[in-house]
Order: C-alpha cells, then structure tokens, then sequence
C-alpha cells in the first residue's frame, strides 16, 4: 500500500507547488513586483547606517566644535579631526574632518559620543569606486559644503 | 487565386513545396528558439516576481535578438584536446533532426509536408538521435563533465523511452494508423472526440489522461527539461554536454533543445489534443475554407503555447530530481503504469471482437 500512498502524496505535493508557482506568477500582472533597481529605488529606512556626515543648523554650518572626541571614541582610528578658534566665533570650529571609510565598521561610538550631535549617518549605499582613495578619505566639510550649494 | 496556389503546391511543382517547407521549417524553428529563450526568462522572472529582461526593446522584446547578435561575434574555438571531427559534427547532428521531425508534424489540413503511414514512428526515430549526438559532444570533448553529463543523458534517456513508446503503443491500438494526419482526423467534432478524452467514452483506455501525463512526463526527461535537467545540471556540471563549446556550436545545441520541446509539444497536441481542431464540433462550419483553415492553425497553436507555458511553469516550479529518483520514477512507476494502461487496452480494444 505504501507505493500507492507514496505515488499519491507526491503527485499531490507537486501540484501545491504548481499551485503556489501559479499563483506567484499572476501577481505580476497586477503590477505587483519586485522594485525595478536602478530605475525605480525603495525608500531607505530611518535607521539605516551609511557613512558618518555633518549635521547642520539653519544657517547651513557644521555644528561641530573640533572637540576631537569622536577622534578619541573610534575605536578603528578612522577620524581625523583637527579645527581652531575663527575671529568673532565663540567656539571653535572644525578646518578638518577626515574620515576613512575603508576601516570604519559603522559602530556609531562617534554619533554617541558627539557633545553637539554635529555628526550622523548618512542614508547613502550607493558606494562604488574603482580606487581606494575616494573612501579612504571623505571630507565631512566639503562633503556638507557640497550639499548646502545643491540646495 | 487558391486555384494557382492549388497548381504551384501540386503535383507539378514538387521543389516549390520543398522550398517553401524547408523555408518554413527553418524559420518557424529560427523563431521559436528566439522567442521561447525571451518567454523563458519572462516567466522565470514572473515566477520569481522579477519583471524580467525590459531594457532592450518593449518588454525586453529585442533581446533574443541581441543574444543572437552576440553568440554570433563570439569566437570558434576548438580547444586542443578534443576529437575534431566528432566535435564539429556534434552540434550539427543535433539540430538536424530536431528539424527533420517538422517532415511529417501536421500543423493544419494543409499544413503537412508529407503524409508518411510511419509518420508517428519518424518523430520518434528522429527525436532518439539527439541522445547519440549530445553523447558525441560529450565524448569528443574530452572534458570530464561534458562525459558525465553524457553517461546521464544515455541511461536517462533509456529509462524514458520506454514508457514513452509504451503509451504510443497504447494510444496507436486506440487510433489503428501512426499516419499522424489521420489520427488528427479522427478527433474533429466536439472536444470529448479528442484522444485525451475520447478513450473514456468509448471504453478503449479509460486511463487515457494517465497516459498523456505519462507521455507530458516522458517528453519533459527525452528534452532534458528541468526538473529532469540532470545532463546541464549548471551548478554541478557547468554545462554538461556543451561545456567546451562557444559561438554558434553553443547556439545550435541550445537551438534544439528549444526546436526540441516545441516538436515534443506538438505531437502532445496531435497526439491527444486534437491536432487543429478546435473541439466545437460544428460550429464554425459556416466559415470559408480559408478561415477555417486560418482558425484551425489558431487552435493548433493555442494548444501549442499553453503546453510549452506548462514546461516552462514546471520548469521553474521543482528543483532538480535527484539521478536516482530520476530512475525510480522511470521504473518504478511510468514503466509499470505504462504497461498496465497498455495491457488494459489491448484487453478492452480486442473483447468485444471475442464475442
């Protein structure tokens, strides 16, 4: 009786999967697949973690006052800050911001750390590059300097 | 005007015939191995909620086109180590008689290259040799998957073969001719007169679905077609047979395979689902002969596509069988089914003779 059962449940196995296969491929028609990638992207979510980049406030400046603290927190070493005290500032600010991309792990010890919350992840995964150079180090002043001109 | 068509397809002018068969042969198969590569890959994708190839062309609809452009400019190459002769005449033996089944496959009343009483034997005599020529390609390669890929073509294609004839059997003592012009003949009228179904009715083989399943089955493992893929399994045997050859070598292999399911298809359709009659019965009796003719091709074609839809849809459903599942089912179930559906209908076609 076994073989009979087995010949049973098999084919019965097959049709389900039939059946699902079916039912998957008419979904298409509705519209309804997968997002068409480099044409058509998925919004990012909140918590995603790109590379760190500068915050800014409504003047369009860096909130950071070259307290080098994120430098200290890296665990990776991949910050360099270096900054000074401009003429009729009150607080310093940052002349440099180096960031090297190629040992950062993203553990955010920077973005905690940050007494003014001047730095924060960027939405960005769209990196490609055929050198090294360009993530080994970005430069969070240009990079802000850059966005502020786009807008 | 059908009168000088009458006189340029008869008796008169026989290489017009010949032309016009070898001209359509050539591209009805130039086509489908094209179009059925672009509505493989629209399916698979659609399976997969993928949208598929849409970046050249519509819907991607120039794509074969240039995938053919491609396989074309690739270089020749004959690597150093393989038997030349059998390796250059591999491919070829492959795709010719894929092509040579179209001789006798009746595509519509008039549609029929020739009428040959062993017509259903032909297709089946044809069809057997591209086990040999995928053998050769292996062998002459000398590349160790290319021969592992051959001993499983030969050993699954001799498992397969047997219940495949076992059910032709079957149906040819239903039908009394294997002229496949007349088997079609004599499923027109209502659709219950197809093969598929007429053998309920009339008492003749009441497992007849059983045997067209058997038939579906056996065709999908003679094509080498997933699940039953074990000859270009691509993630164990890079790709089995044909993994020496580049170009149009490549090109014509896998033009067969695709030449290769559509003549398994449509001797499904002719065999059980009643060929080109639409199964209306009488119909569409008021149309002219041409439309009829016109409408017949439809049906035929309809049948066709759907059935080809099905390998596909199986195709990308199951994951690849095992090779000693692959063999079990063969002989342990087809096999045994087979000849009891045979042996079932040699009883009931002979009874009534004995009283």
């Amino acid at each position: 009786m076994g073989y009979f059962s087995e010949i049973y449940h098999g084919a019965k196995s097959l049709v389900i999967g039939m059946r699902i296969s079916l039912d998957q491929f008419l979904k298409n028609f509705r519209g309804d697949y997968n997002t068409p990638y480099p044409h058509k992207t998925l919004p990012i979510p909140e918590r995603y973690r790109g590379h760190i980049i500068f915050t800014n406030d409504e003047a369009g400046k860096s909130l950071c006052i070259a307290c080098k603290s994120c430098e200290k927190a890296c665990p990776s070493d991949c910050i360099f800050v270096d900054g000074l005290k401009k003429e009729g500032e009150k607080k310093k600010s940052a002349t440099q911001f180096d960031l090297d991309f190629t040992k950062c792990s993203l553990c955010g010890a920077c973005v905690e750390i940050c007494p003014t919350d001047a730095l924060t992840f960027s939405k960005r995964y769209n990196l490609a590059s055929t050198s090294k150079v360009v993530y080994a180090k970005i430069d969070l002043i240009k990079d802000l300097e850059n966005r502020m001109q786009k807008k | 005007m059908s009168a000088s068509i009458d006189f340029l397809l008869g008796p008169a002018w026989p290489w017009v015939r010949v032309l016009l068969f070898l001209g359509g042969t050539a591209a009805f198969a130039g086509l489908n191995a094209a179009y059925l590569v672009w509505c493989e890959r629209k399916i698979a994708a659609y399976v997969q909620r993928r949208p598929g190839p849409m970046e050249v062309g519509p819907q991607g609809l120039i794509q074969p086109i240039a995938d053919a452009v491609k396989l074309l400019c690739k270089q020749l190459l004959t690597p150093p180590a393989v038997d030349t002769i059998l390796y250059r005449i591999a491919p070829v033996a492959m795709i010719i008689p894929a092509l040579m089944c179209f001789v006798v496959l009746p595509y519509g009343d008039a549609l029929m290259p020739t009428r040959i009483d062993l017509g259903l034997l032909v297709v089946f005599a044809f069809s057997a040799i591209n086990v040999i020529s995928l053998m050769l390609a292996g062998w002459s390669s000398n590349n160790k998957y290319a021969i592992i890929s051959s001993a499983r073509v030969v050993s699954q294609n001799v498992a397969y073969e047997i219940p495949m004839l076992l059910t032709i059997v079957t149906l040819i003592l239903v039908t009394g001719t294997t002229e496949l012009g007349t088997i079609v003949g004599q499923q027109g009228g209502w659709f219950w007169n197809w093969n598929i179904l007429r053998g309920i009715w009339t008492l003749a083989n009441p497992l007849v679905p059983v045997s067209f399943l058997i038939f579906f089955i056996c065709m999908l493992a003679e094509t080498n077609r997933a699940p039953f893929d074990l000859a270009e399994a691509e993630s164990e045997l890079v790709a089995g047979s044909f993994t020496e050859y580049s170009s149009m070598g490549f090109g014509l292999f896998f033009m067969a395979e695709y030449v290769n399911i559509v003549v398994g298809c449509s001797l499904a359709t002719v065999l059980f689902l009643g060929g080109w009659h639409t199964g209306l019965g009488n119909l569409l009796d008021f149309l002219p002969a041409w439309a009829s003719a016109l409408v017949g091709l439809g049906a035929f074609f309809v049948k066709l596509y759907a059935l080809i839809f099905v390998v596909m849809w199986i195709r990308w459903t199951f994951p690849r069988t095992q090779f000693y599942g692959l063999l079990n089912l063969s002989w342990k179930i087809l096999i045994p089914v087979a000849l009891f559906t045979l042996l079932l209908s040699s009883v009931l076609v002979k009874l009534p003779n004995l009283f």
